[in-house]
């Protein structure tokens, strides 16, 4: 096990650094040049000049991306002229409040999706089961941004029940302090996933159970609850964990919509208000950092499927 | 939005690649290729094989594509809501191409649009879904904003699908450091949330229709890659392909001729389900605000627009254009599984 995690540490670590290739790569390719992104469409010829001696833009790409490479590992990731503030202080505050949201509505996909999908296989072919994968379909296709716009009308301006949004000074811990500010955020990005763990879910223990292992342990007598839950179910989840790791960046994507639709301050709205700035620092920045957030996030799921397949677990590979 | 696909688990697990990316190292291992064993008795059929009828392999496969075809038709056929499906993209389309000749209304004049109508107008009255902000006929909008919609998912789905097929067949022909590179190469633009990519491409290159096309292609291509990659791993290794190598042909015209249109049955379900992405990719984009440019407009935009005005109970400007993304989206989503499905052998074998 120690020497799958150690490589799936090594893939993180190169993907990180293709990532590190790749911002690079999209600030070099900025028609007109990064001075142009900072100065703006207006620039000056002599202007651009002077910027590039300034910021040693004018050294060979190799050398500017290896000043790159150390500014990132010193927690520099470029200067953001709009907010004129470094890149890393605009993004520091940002990141843990689009953690919270992302942890809470995995965790709230889980604990929803898991079950449906068992009620799927044990009612399979049923009326149920149609229903849920019918739902599952629905929302699967629903853009986050219409779910999210339809439980803020419902809940918010109609039931009244919980607020349209978080306040917008609100510290990554008041999801704890005043839960009711965040469930239709979490909510409305736990419903896409809920519907992609579900579907996954079901074909995974449809796949548990059609296993010679359920068969055997039919033929030895086991109730249909013991084969269920003591066979199948702890078979059909170790996938689920793996499924977590491949699903994460898109519910990262999915944040991004929801802190639009909710006004939440994350690393997605700042992206998004960043773009219509023309703050491309800053927009290469969160996709760096969220991208690596996601990478350990990914890395950490992996971790616990290690954790959790005997196989891997006890046998090497 | 590149989640996994929805469907068998079997599908999805063909994708990971989690543990150290590869399949068998035999698939893997370029040399193994001349070395498949092709012993005595095996070179003699090949052989011929090569002297009684040429073109066998091709044959006997187009034959049995055509048996395949007619098996995959009628499975398909069984199932009730691809059909129905079907309907649902073939009128959207037309309601979008064909609907703007019928019923024509003014899309891109906001001045001549007010004179006519009120903003925000209710339902009636000559605007059977009323007007949005600008004072546009809504229900000649959703065929307006449709057809960038519509033109984007498909165009960006081919072109993804073009581009991801090329390199999935490249990266699983030629195996080996070439394969783990280009395999490399997804997995680093794959842990990249889409979203925030495309909205540094299209902050970048500022937005386009034609630009929006490539950005969104540039996001998906990497799903049919691996896809195709994989296909390609196993069907190198069919006894027709090292028919064709057995009788001096090229890698180009094995990869052409062989490869890919034996995969055709994965490129097609996966570019089915990528229309359906794509349309939500640029929905979610619109939505933000960085959507096609105006005057044109996309349902995304039109969405969003009336989100905005959510709090004002201007529902007709919500729920139609709503409807016509989740339909096209579900629509597209039934035919692809469908398409799976009567692709899959043991179902065609029962």
């Amino acid at each position: 096990m120690i020497g799958y995690i150690i490589r799936r540490i090594g893939q993180a670590l190169i993907v990180i650094l293709g990532v590190l290739v790749l911002t690079f790569l999209l600030a070099q390719l900025i028609p007109g040049g990064e001075a142009r992104a900072v100065l703006g469409s207006k620039a000056t010829p002599q202007g651009i000049l002077q910027f590039n001696q300034r910021n040693g833009l004018n050294e060979p790409v190799w050398v500017q991306f290896w000043h790159y490479l150390l500014g990132v590992f010193q927690g520099n990731l470029g200067y953001s002229y709009k907010y004129n503030q470094g890149v890393t202080q605009v993004i520091t505050e940002r990141l843990p409040k689009t953690l919270t949201l992302v942890t809470a509505s995995v965790a709230l996909s889980l604990v929803i999706a898991i079950p449906l999908g068992i009620l799927q296989v044990v009612r399979r072919n049923k009326p149920v089961d149609y229903a849920i994968t019918g739902a599952s379909f629905f929302f699967y296709a629903m853009p986050d941004f219409l779910v999210g716009t339809l439980l803020i009308i419902f809940f918010a301006f109609d039931l009244k029940w919980f607020p349209v949004a978080p306040p917008s000074d609100a510290s990554a811990w008041a999801v704890f302090t005043q839960p009711q500010a965040f469930v239709l955020p979490i909510v409305t990005l736990a419903v896409t996933s809920i519907a992609s763990f579900s579907r996954y879910m079901r074909s995974s223990m449809m796949d548990a159970m059609a296993e010679d292992y359920v068969r055997t342990a039919r033929a030895k007598g086991a109730g249909n609850q013991r084969v269920l839950y003591g066979h199948a179910l702890r078979n059909a989840l170790i996938p689920i964990l793996t499924l977590l790791g491949l699903s994460l960046p898109a519910i990262v994507s999915g944040a991004l919509i929801v802190e639009n639709v909710f006004n939440y301050p994350g690393m997605g709205l700042l992206t998004v208000q960043s773009a219509f700035n023309d703050d491309i620092p800053v927009v290469l920045g969160t996709t760096l950092v969220i991208t690596i957030a996601t990478v350990i996030g990914s890395l950490l799921a992996d971790i616990l499927y290690a954790v959790a397949d005997p196989r891997i677990r006890l046998g090497g590979e | 939005m590149q989640w996994p696909i929805l469907g068998s688990a079997s599908e999805v697990s063909d994708v990971p690649e989690h543990g150290d990316g590869r399949l068998d190292p035999v698939f893997n291992d370029f040399e193994a290729e001349t070395a498949i064993p092709i012993g005595g008795g095996e070179t003699m059929r090949v052989g011929g094989m090569d002297l009684v009828a040429e073109p066998i392999p091709e044959g006997g496969e187009a034959r049995s594509a055509g048996g395949n075809l007619r098996q995959m038709g009628r499975v398909f056929a069984e199932n009730k809501l691809a059909v129905v499906s079907v309907g649902v993209i073939v009128f959207m389309v037309l309601f979008c191409f064909l609907g703007p000749h019928l019923y024509p209304t003014n899309q891109t004049n906001s001045q001549l649009a007010l004179q006519n109508s009120t903003q925000n107008a209710p339902p009636g009255n000559g605007n059977p879904l009323g007007t949005d902000e600008s004072g546009f006929n809504i229900l000649g909008r959703l065929m307006f904003g449709g057809q960038a919609s519509l033109i984007v998912g498909l165009a960006s789905a081919l072109v993804a699908t073009i581009i991801g097929t090329l390199y999935g067949a490249i990266s699983g022909f030629f195996g080996g450091w070439l394969d783990s590179l280009l395999m490399r190469v997804v997995d680093i633009l794959l842990s990249i949330p889409v979203l925030f990519l495309l909205i540094a491409l299209v902050t970048i290159y500022h937005s386009s229709e034609t630009l929006l096309i490539l950005v969104i292609a540039f996001v998906s291509w990497l799903v049919p890659a691996r896809l195709i990659r994989g296909e390609t791993l196993t069907l190198r290794t069919r006894e027709y392909v090292q028919a064709v190598r057995v009788m001096g042909g090229s890698n180009g015209r094995i990869i052409n001729r062989h490869i890919i249109p034996n995969a055709v049955g994965t490129i097609v379900v996966f570019a089915t389900f990528q229309v359906a992405d794509s349309i939500l990719l640029l929905a979610a984009l619109g939505y933000l605000g960085l959507g096609v440019p105006s005057p044109q407009t996309d349902w995304g935009t039109m969405l969003s627009n009336g989100v905005n005005a959510a709090g004002n109970g201007y529902w007709w400007q919500i729920y139609p254009v709503g409807l016509c993304i989740v339909l096209v989206v579900i629509a597209f989503n039934y035919v692809g599984d469908a398409l799976r499905d009567s692709l899959e052998v043991r179902l065609q074998q029962r």
